[in-house]
């Protein structure tokens, strides 16, 4: 670059000939930093994996770590006290660390089937109205509405449900734990439906104004164009954003941290306390000592997560893919 | 069935849409009430300008301000020039069929999906562990930690990291709002491509790609998770005073007075107070992106 730069400054360009391969030189220069640079995002994605799997791994390979846990102690059940029957303890902090996964895999299932039985429904309905329903300026206006609602920081989201929902919610179904996975569920759904409300309402944009006359000029009542017609077909983005919505709901921190009670119980009760894997690692990874079997526990549920939004985040790609194929299949 | 009851019947069901995003945009009333009928008695200046005291039960939030400030700066710094070369790579280099931009794409979306307390323990493992851990064992004395602990720096990348997609999308998207002709015209004129992207693209797009860096500041003021171990601080006097400080934040205060509070009571005007300063801080940054974008829209509509 110097160089070029020197040559260029000492004066016009000897003949035309040099002075347009020195340009084709910067150019293609640019382009290789640009295209460089743009490699980040890949790099990024797999630095994750590997650096958070780094420190999972001493969990099979350390032996002073596999007298305390190992793949069975996580996933099995197990005696912790003689005589009684073999349960899923996770007790990380004790004379003998018990670290069974079952208890925080369950209670993260009740927070997400809370937050998806409400968030699904309610966003894709809001989606619909919106797109089928709303009059335009209603329309200009309920999008960034909703969409404002997933710029709320997570932690204020948290700090309402724990505050506020919390509260009506005890009065309301009389709950024995102030704090549950209702609470944390409720509170997780507040950013779960715009997700869906937004990819939603882009899929049944989508759908192309032939269907909605097609369907309207034979009979069909505007409900059932939008029900039997456009929703079907925009059937492949609808899912694709219910899925979306599962893995943020699964991956979510601070609301379940601050609102589920962070109690390890393994229950199908949803009115007990729960703690959800995000909310274990945000709480505990403060005190664990690095490189012990605990620190590499908790980055195990890292690895687990990263695995679980990535198999769902592929999932949502090829129905939107499918989508799309449909879409353009449609138009021509 | 007569086509009378069909629409009757049909006209409940968008009712009952209709009811659903109402319920929504109900929500975020209550919410938003909530927050400034609880927090507004307690603001003030004294408030804003002071550090906490007592415990956590009086004085004000300055240095969680300040935190949040440099924090949010220099993750800026660090992901705009990243984010917008990658949204030029995808969008004014790559061919169509680009497998490597396609590869690009797909990371993307899936650094998007990846959940934020992931990436704070990418932060541990890479920044604090790896990096840091790496820098001490050649610039430190041996047995002493300057830069492989927790710090405002190690926080600022980590939501680097996380708000990149944010940004390469917005950019992107203002990319693509820069008319073919434009580009063409600057071409047919003689211009390089970088000189046709450097001044007639790139300033075309600005209004776009600094919606792009709004979002991203927005999105990564209100993150507490990334930041739980990578950098912030319960509560810390001073000010941070270099990139390897410790630095206290507005969202993680939010969550320490919320749950690690003695004394709840008394804390609880502290807590919407702080709640509703963090709240105007995203707000404001979101509505004045959504402002713009809705501008740019329309304009790339009508240009086209």
């Amino acid at each position: 670059m110097k160089a070029i730069e020197a040559a260029g400054g000492a004066g016009a360009p000897r003949t035309p000939r040099a002075a347009m391969r020195r340009r084709q030189v910067r150019e293609g220069l640019i382009e290789a930093v640009v295209t460089l640079v743009a490699l980040t995002g890949i790099a990024a994605v797999v630095l994750i994996f590997v650096f958070v799997a780094r420190e999972a791994i001493p969990l099979f390979t350390d032996p002073e770590i596999a007298k305390e846990v190992d793949l069975g102690r996580m996933f099995l059940p197990r005696v912790t006290r003689a005589g009684r029957p073999p349960g899923f303890i996770w007790q990380p902090v004790g004379a003998i660390p018990k670290y069974s996964m079952i208890p925080l895999l369950l209670g993260t299932l009740k927070v997400t089937i809370v937050a998806m039985a409400v968030a699904a429904p309610a966003g894709v309905a809001a989606a619909l109205f919106t797109s089928e329903f709303a009059p335009p300026r209603l329309k200009e206006v309920l999008k960034p509405t909703i969409e404002l609602l997933a710029g709320i920081p997570s932690v204020v989201l948290g700090f309402f449900a724990l505050m506020v929902m919390a509260t009506w919610l005890q009065t309301a179904f009389g709950f024995s734990f102030r704090l549950n996975a209702v609470v944390a569920g409720l509170g997780l759904a507040l950013t779960i439906v715009p997700v869906v409300f937004t990819v939603s309402e882009d899929a049944l944009a989508a759908v192309p104004r032939s269907y909605r006359e097609a369907s309207l000029a034979l009979g069909a009542t505007r409900w059932e164009t939008a029900f039997r017609v456009v929703l079907p077909a925009a059937a492949p983005g609808v899912l694709a954003a219910i899925v979306l919505g599962f893995g943020r709901a699964i991956g979510e921190t601070m609301i379940v941290l601050m609102a589920s009670g962070n109690a390890a119980i393994t229950s199908w009760s949803f009115g007990e306390s729960v703690r959800t894997l995000p909310a274990t690692i945000a709480a505990e990874m403060g005190e664990v000592v690095v490189g012990g079997a605990h620190y590499a526990v908790l980055f195990f549920i890292g690895v687990e997560l990263f695995v679980f939004t990535f198999v769902l985040n592929g999932l949502a790609a090829w129905s939107v893919r499918r989508l799309v194929r449909r879409m353009s299949g449609a138009a021509a | 069935v007569s086509v009378r009851s069909r629409k009757a019947v049909g006209g409940g069901f968008a009712l009952l849409t209709g009811a659903a995003a109402a319920l929504v945009v109900l929500m975020l009333a209550v919410i938003l009430l909530d927050v400034a009928r609880g927090g507004a008695g307690r603001l003030s200046w004294e408030f804003l300008t002071a550090a906490p005291s007592e415990g956590m039960t009086a004085g004000g939030i300055f240095p969680a301000i300040y935190g949040t400030a440099v924090m949010t700066l220099v993750m800026t710094v660090a992901v705009m020039p990243v984010g917008v070369m990658t949204a030029i790579y995808l969008h004014e280099y790559a061919p169509p069929t680009s497998r490597l931009a396609a590869a690009v794409r797909v990371a993307v979306t899936n650094l998007a999906g990846v959940p934020s307390i992931v990436f704070g323990l990418f932060g541990l493992g890479f920044f604090i562990q790896f990096v840091g851990r790496g820098l001490d064992r050649v610039f430190s004395e041996p047995g002493t930690l300057r830069f492989g602990q927790p710090a405002l720096l190690w926080a600022s990348l980590t939501l680097a990291i996380l708000t990149l997609p944010v940004v390469i999308v917005a950019t992107e998207e203002a990319l693509r709002a820069v008319p073919r002709d434009h580009r063409d015209a600057s071409l047919a004129l003689g211009a390089t491509r970088s000189q046709t992207l450097a001044r007639v693209v790139l300033p075309g797009a600005l209004p776009g790609i600094l919606t792009g860096a709004i979002l991203a500041v927005a999105r990564g003021a209100g993150e507490v998770a990334p930041i739980l171990f990578t950098g912030v601080a319960y509560f810390l006097p001073d000010l941070p005073t270099s990139p390897f400080s410790q630095f206290m934040h507005l969202g993680y205060h939010t969550y320490v007075l919320a749950t690690q509070s003695p004394d709840v009571e008394a804390t609880r005007p502290l807590l919407y107070a702080t709640v509703l300063v963090l709240l105007l801080l995203t707000f404001a940054l979101n509505l004045v992106a959504i402002a713009i974008r809705t501008r740019t829209r329309r304009r790339a509509a009508a240009g086209h």
